[in-house]
């Protein structure tokens, strides 16, 4: 199947239905809300939808423009297929605040075909998907991609408590019980996703994280061979002309919206 | 209804008076898998400077009401790389105009390395930025001071055949005297403004957003301060201005030119939506209808 890749540029291809297809490039998309409401505690769900054709891979992300905001707010994608874009969002300001009160029917103008994803390809054989809060979700499309893949694919995730548990029903449904790991012991071990990993050793031979920052470090100090994190940083653009959240890493100056937010483990200067 | 959106600056002719500023647009080759390039009336490239920076700390960029901080502090590879392969990768898909903004720390830096663009065949005007506020003892320094700004002017004109505008600051208390010290240096032409000096603070955390603390604002909130100065500086000199700041529609431009300038620079509008300078230069024609201009040429000044 690798041979079937169709690379563009620096671009990796993205797995879609029983295709691969090249990355978009760019675009400006008005999507219509199918549903907006919360599953968690502060943590709402987005369900859009367009009739144009439109593919994500794990790791990328959207652009979202709202009334009354200057800049867009970038939100990983969670989801993506036939009925359109899931996206899940914290409400932690005003800007996901104005977000939390859209309704089903209202138009969502985002930009797409954002950010370098999860090099799903980079797993040979078996993978280990590590999370820790809303970092589940981008992990969750990337789940997708590498059991279309034939790859076999093992989910840590980690939380504060029980009430902010998210997408374990979703990661269920594609066949893969997450291990769970709550700070306050109130669901699955107690402490953090590294000790839920210490415990049960599950086997990969490639690693993908997404969380909070300490949490990346942890996991990628811990976990032996090859394995990517995805950096989160306040954006501008979000599409790489502008340079406002360029960081310095291992290979030189990066710009997080362009060349990642994925980046390999050895990349990033913790 | 066919428009004359045609303008000239210097002698190098731009079929539209539509740029994206500086900083707002990299190395404009970024854009080119998204929008058709060509319609850009020119491209206003990334600050350079002579050596290569990693610019400012995160965070760089900060949100407010109708506008946006930035405090990237002038990252870019450097002049040598711009001049052998940002503009040969921007010209293998663009033919309009370019513009090469260069930054520098002191005199002979702003000289050299604009002798370096000047040589670039890509490049067809230089800007010099003499008022990035992002950078300590570069840049604005030298827009804030007559004397110093005339004598960038002054160095870059010795060594430069091509069109120099330079680019000015808004933090100064009188515009005009800055600008007429640059014209009468020798400038071809001026760019105006740059970014106000702002700064915003996290009410939770008690500390500045930025990780530089201060940082220039941009945005639809200073529209109307870059098009008082736009005003005032070309009334007062003879020479072509680019009018810049906070312009987000085709009645922007249209409001810019009013106050005189010949040509319109877009800049964190982008930011908010990569296809806004096609999307102005799309409803110019009809725009322009509806207000009886033929030609985009005749409205330059045309406020008084």
């Amino acid at each position: 199947m690798r041979g079937n890749f169709f690379m563009i540029g620096e671009q990796y291809p993205v797995f879609f239905g029983n295709h691969f297809i090249p990355l978009m490039a760019m675009r400006k998309t008005i999507f219509r809300i199918d549903s907006n409401g919360p599953v968690g505690k502060d943590i709402f769900r987005l369900r859009i939808s367009t009739d144009e054709p439109f593919t994500a891979r794990g790791g990328q992300f959207v652009d979202i423009a709202l009334d009354g905001f200057y800049l867009r707010r970038p939100i990983s994608v969670c989801d993506c297929g036939s009925e359109g874009l899931t996206l899940l969002y914290k409400r932690v300001g005003a800007g996901t605040e104005k977000l939390a009160g859209m309704r089903e029917g209202e138009r969502l103008d985002a930009l797409t075909g954002l950010g370098r994803g999860f090099s799903s390809e980079s797993c040979r054989e078996s993978a280990l998907l590590v999370g820790g809060g809303l970092g589940a979700a981008p992990l969750h499309l990337l789940c997708r991609e590498l059991l279309a893949l034939g790859r076999k694919v093992s989910v840590a995730l980690g939380f504060n408590s029980a009430e902010d548990i998210v997408l374990v029903r979703e990661f269920e449904a594609l066949g893969v019980t997450p291990l769970l790991a709550t700070l306050d012991g109130s669901a699955g071990t107690r402490g953090f996703v590294t000790d839920a990993i210490s415990l049960a050793r599950p086997q990969y031979d490639f690693f993908y994280t997404c969380g909070p920052l300490n949490m990346m470090r942890a996991v990628c100090s811990m976990l032996e061979g090859g394995g990517e994190a995805s950096l989160e940083e306040r954006m501008g653009c979000g599409a790489g002309f502008c340079c406002g959240c360029t960081v310095r890493t291992a290979s030189g100056a990066k710009r997080v919206c362009k060349d990642g937010p994925v980046f390999r483990k050895e990349e990033i200067l913790w | 209804m066919v428009k004359n959106l045609s303008v000239d600056l210097c002698g190098v002719s731009l079929p539209n008076p539509v740029i994206p500023a500086s900083g707002c647009f990299g190395f404009g080759a970024e854009l080119a898998d998204s929008l058709d390039l060509n319609v850009l009336g020119g491209i206003c490239l990334k600050g350079g400077t002579e050596q290569a920076r990693f610019g400012n700390p995160t965070p760089r960029i900060a949100e407010c009401r109708e506008g946006m901080l930035n405090s990237v502090g002038l990252e870019n590879p450097g002049i040598d790389a711009i001049v052998a392969e940002k503009v040969p990768q921007l010209r293998r898909v663009y033919h309009n105009a370019v513009i090469a903004n260069i930054s520098g720390f002191s005199v002979e830096e702003y000289r050299r390395s604009c002798a370096k663009a000047d040589s670039c065949a890509g490049i067809d005007i230089i800007e010099v930025n003499i008022s990035c506020p992002n950078v300590h003892n570069g840049g604005m320094a030298f827009g804030t001071d007559a004397a110093s700004a005339a004598a960038v002017t002054k160095a870059v004109k010795e060594v430069c055949r091509k069109p120099v505008f330079v680019k000015l600051s808004p933090n100064v208390t009188d515009i005009v005297k800055i600008a007429r010290a640059c014209e009468d240096a020798g400038a071809d032409g001026l760019t105006l403004i740059n970014t106000l000096l702002g700064m915003r603070i996290d009410i939770r955390s008690r500390r500045p957003v930025l990780a530089a603390g201060m940082g220039g604002l941009s945005g639809a909130a200073v529209f109307p301060v870059a098009v008082r100065m736009v005003h005032q500086v070309s009334r007062a000199c003879r020479i072509p201005v680019m009018g810049c700041g906070g312009v987000s529609c085709a009645e922007d431009v249209l409001e810019m030119m009013m106050a005189g300038a010949s040509a319109v620079q877009v800049g964190a509008e982008n930011l908010r939506n990569p296809f806004v300078c096609p999307e102005i230069i799309a409803a110019l024609p009809a725009l322009m209808e509806r207000l009886g201009i033929e030609d985009i040429r005749e409205i330059v000044g045309c406020a008084r």
